[in-house]
């Protein structure tokens, strides 16, 4: 029983790593209508920033996420200017081959640099023992960590005037546009945001695993994966989705196979679309 | 000037085209007389690839669903002509064909649950059908062969580098020219009825599933094909054919050429390809190393000024000095 | 007369929301019958539930004598009954001839097959088809325009076209949702002229329309619809009179 108990930690915090990416994500879909893949690679962005702030240049790791947070937030602003907001109004995929494009950039950039997989030490290096469950501490902290961003975005979201800019656009473009919401502020916003909370994840998870310029591929495509799922555009089918995959990809790798590791949220999600073709959540069209 | 100004208008487009077929045509016969091995070898893989971004051209060019699991059905497609020529020991005359229909009947069966969605839905559940596809192949030693791949013979006509590049050549025009058939008939209409509005579509009476269902699967073949063309030119296969950033490397050799044109994917394809391959070669540190950098700003630039890509850039272009140079006459008219 | 169109008991719920409740009328072949009512009244979901766009809560759609409740919108289509959207819906980006060709398709048979054999039963149904467009272009006046993209060309004509696109496969009864919407007052005299003609074809036509004016001159009956209930139905005039029709209009009838 204990193991189970264990996986289904390590399914928590696996999904909270999930939710931080894929909240960002829905938000960027819902808002902009565009398909973010290199969303994952500026989470690898993050943990090698975190890399030079913390190892390189010594300063503590809690400076450093917020640190990586900020600097972050304004890379996003970049991107969404540089290269999405020129492609607005142009077809899904169009927008998809520019994510592409970008991926191509950072990972060659990062690899150039630095080709070697690197590993960040943990800020407190303790296991906890409880109740028969052995948990590094990092995990824990991933966990709260996640839980207080998501608590903090849904309080900006709902109870600011930006916040619920931000949620009116993204429900409804043209409807905003029409009530005089600057759409184009709002994008940078959520850029901003959606960013900097990939951020914070790449910061969490770094100490707990290698950082490589790949690292985020597979974890866009399973962003992508929880998206989808929830609905495109619904935070609350993102947050659901991201916990749901974790606990399902911890179990199916202790319970069925781990050399399918990988597969089981791409199955999960042909299985769920093939019964709803538009997610479990309604999300935009 | 202006002599040659008034020829050129005379020059009806019709026959400008033909022409530009005629010299293209020309041009790839006496190619592998005119330049080294390495550039045969080269273009033969470039126009293995533009038939794949030709037959993602008929599901996303025409029919408007965006199939990111063409990487996967071009492994399998590949792995199916390497399996049943060598494994199974098949005429190369047979084993082409069931390696195309294999990767039509497996489209077939990926296309059933995922053509229920639309547009993105669409483009992510087929990415996860290639990601599945690549991990059992990387996993399914029997299948795969592993690490040690799996050996693809070539048949005594095709031992030649030549003749191999003749043989992919001649695949290539009967992909364009069943392509072309399809794009100018009822069919191909219907195709892009579904593209340009899929509701108006079922309400005029099509049966848009199925038209979409058929056109995967056609395109499907031909991916296959493409496999197969790029098994027979490297003679060795691995579990990487099938991953999904070749996916990506077809969808944007047919983006950046341009889609819904036949041109588009040709030039996507082998010009992209033929970049790639020289920025390795070159010889220029930064640039060997950081080609695909360039490569990714190439894309990025080149879809947000020419979002029709390339063929279609070139086709507004065309048609923005024709209009200039009928405006310019109608200027002279007082003289 | 014979009934082409019967609507029994048709309700559609949105949520907690009816949109259409428990709707009857029917439709005689060779009439045209204008439906009415308030903007919400519900018109543009009773089109959409004859469509098969939407399938109903409860109720039935029975066409020529056939129950076609729960169709899917290209076999309705295919039994005869062609619609337009209130919003004009075109292939936008399609030549005006082309947006012809596809809504003559489903009436041809040619597949992938006759595509690569080039059989003769593929060249036959292309000139059935260019025949047939050659034969709607006159009828609706767009010849001007055929070679322009759906799209480019003015509102009004782009309202004929949607018309011309669901006569291509000729229907026996057409809905039609606002043909007139959003196109000015001087230029609905096309539109109108072109309703006319298609009942002088004998197609029965059942359309949605605001315009008073215009649904007095052609409408043989009325359906007047509000909060998806059927307040009242019959010849024009009486129609106008009723009162519950007044009141849900505040008067908009009497001129």
């Amino acid at each position: 029983m204990s193991f189970f108990f264990n996986q289904l930690v390590i399914g928590i915090q696996l999904g909270s790593q999930y939710v931080m990416v894929a909240l960002g994500l829905t938000l960027i879909f819902g808002i902009l209508d565009i398909s973010h893949f290199a969303h994952g690679h500026l989470y690898m962005i993050g943990a090698y920033l975190l890399y030079i702030v913390m190892v390189l240049g010594g300063i503590n790791y809690w400076i450093a996420l917020i640190i990586c947070m900020a600097a972050l937030a304004v890379g996003g602003v970049v991107v969404e200017r540089l290269v999405y907001r020129p492609l607005r109004g142009q077809p899904h995929i169009n927008t998809f081959i520019a994510a592409i494009g970008l991926i191509l950039v950072l990972e060659t950039l990062v690899r150039g640099i630095q080709p070697k997989a690197l590993s960040v030490p943990k800020p407190i290096d303790t296991t906890l023992q409880f109740a028969g469950i052995n948990m590094e501490l990092q995990r824990l902290f991933v966990i709260i960590g996640a839980v207080v961003l998501i608590v903090l975005l849904q309080l900006f979201i709902k109870r600011t005037r930006l916040g619920t800019a931000i949620e009116a656009v993204a429900q409804d473009r043209e409807g905003a546009a029409l009530v005089g919401i600057n759409v184009n502020r709002i994008s940078a916003l959520t850029f901003a945001i959606a960013t900097a909370l990939a951020a914070a994840a790449a910061v969490l998870m770094a100490p707990l695993a290698f950082v490589s310029p790949e690292m985020g591929s597979v974890l866009i495509l399973k962003a992508f994966v929880i998206v989808v799922i929830g609905g495109l555009g619904s935070m609350k089918g993102a947050i659901v989705g991201g916990y749901l995959l974790g606990i399902i990809e911890a179990m199916a790798i202790a319970y069925i196979s781990s050399a399918y590791k990988d597969v089981f949220a791409f199955a999960v999600l042909i299985i769920i679309l093939a019964i709803r073709p538009t997610g479990l959540f309604r999300g935009r069209d | 000037m202006a002599g040659i100004v008034r020829l050129w208008k005379k020059f009806p487009s019709k026959y400008g085209k033909a022409g530009i077929i005629v010299l293209v045509l020309a041009l790839a016969v006496v190619m592998p007389w005119i330049t080294s091995k390495y550039n045969v070898r080269i273009l033969t893989l470039a126009m293995a690839w533009a038939i794949a971004a030709l037959s993602l051209n008929l599901i996303l060019g025409y029919t408007g669903q965006a199939s990111l699991a063409h990487g996967a059905l071009m492994g399998i497609g590949a792995y199916a002509f390497g399996i049943f020529a060598e494994r199974v020991g098949l005429n190369f005359w047979l084993a082409l064909p069931i390696a195309c229909l294999v990767t039509a009947f497996i489209g077939l069966l990926i296309g059933l649950p995922s053509l229920r969605t639309k547009g993105p839905y669409f483009a992510i559940v087929t990415l996860c059908f290639n990601v599945i596809v690549y991990k059992v192949f990387e996993n399914w030693q029997w299948l795969s062969g592993g690490i040690q791949g799996q050996v693809v013979p070539q048949p005594s006509f095709l031992q030649q580098r030549w003749a191999r590049y003749y043989f992919v050549l001649g695949c290539l025009l009967l992909t364009l020219i069943v392509m072309h058939f399809i794009v100018k008939s009822l069919l191909g209409l219907t195709f892009m009825s579904i593209r340009s509005n899929e509701n108006l579509a079922e309400a005029t009476g099509i049966n848009t599933f199925r038209n979409k269902l058929l056109s995967f699967v056609v395109s499907c073949f031909f991916v296959g094909l493409a496999g197969s063309m790029l098994a027979i030119e490297n003679g060795q296969l691995d579990p990487t054919i099938t991953i999904h950033l070749n996916s990506f490397y077809i969808l944007i050799f047919l983006l950046i050429g341009g889609a819904a044109t036949l041109s588009g994917p040709l030039v996507g394809a082998i010009g992209l390809y033929w970049l790639l391959d020289y920025m390795k070669k070159i010889g220029i540190k930064g640039i060997e190393e950081f080609r695909y950098l360039f490569f990714g700003l190439i894309l990025i630039i080149v879809i947000i000024y020419m979002p029709r890509g390339l063929v279609g850039g070139l086709k507004q272009l065309w048609e923005w000095m024709k209009s200039r140079l009928k405006r310019r006459k109608i200027g002279e008219v007082p003289e | 007369m014979t009934t082409l169109l019967r609507v029994e008991g048709l309700t559609r719920l949105f949520g907690g929301l009816v949109a259409v409740n428990k709707v009857d009328f029917d439709v005689e072949e060779g009439k045209i019958i204008a439906i009415i009512g308030p903007n919400g009244a519900g018109k543009s979901t009773l089109f959409n539930l004859i469509g098969g766009t939407i399938s109903p809560s409860s109720g039935k759609v029975f066409f020529a004598g056939n129950d076609i409740t729960g169709w899917k919108p290209y076999s309705i289509a295919r039994a005869g009954i062609a619609r337009t959207f209130q919003t004009t819906a075109l292939f936008e980006e399609l030549p005006v001839y082309v947006n012809l060709v596809i809504g003559h398709r489903m009436r041809t048979r040619s597949g992938l097959w006759d595509v690569i054999l080039h059989t003769p039963r593929q060249k036959r149904e292309k000139n059935e088809t260019t025949a047939k467009v050659l034969e709607v272009l006159e009828f609706t006046e767009l010849g001007e325009y055929i070679n322009a993209p759906a799209g480019s060309i003015p509102q009004e004509a782009q309202k004929r076209l949607a018309i011309g696109v669901a006569l291509m496969g000729n229907p026996r009864l057409l809905l039609l949702d606002e043909p007139t919407g959003g196109v000015g007052m001087g230029e609905t005299d096309n539109i109108i002229a072109l309703i006319d003609r298609i009942r002088a074809k004998g197609v029965t036509v059942c359309v949605i329309e605001h315009k008073m004016r215009m649904i007095m001159s052609l409408a043989d009956r009325i359906v007047a619809l509000n909060f998806g209930v059927k307040i009242a139905e019959g010849d024009p005039q009486r129609v106008c009179d009723d009162p519950a029709v007044i009141e849900a209009y505040l008067g908009e009838c009497i001129a």
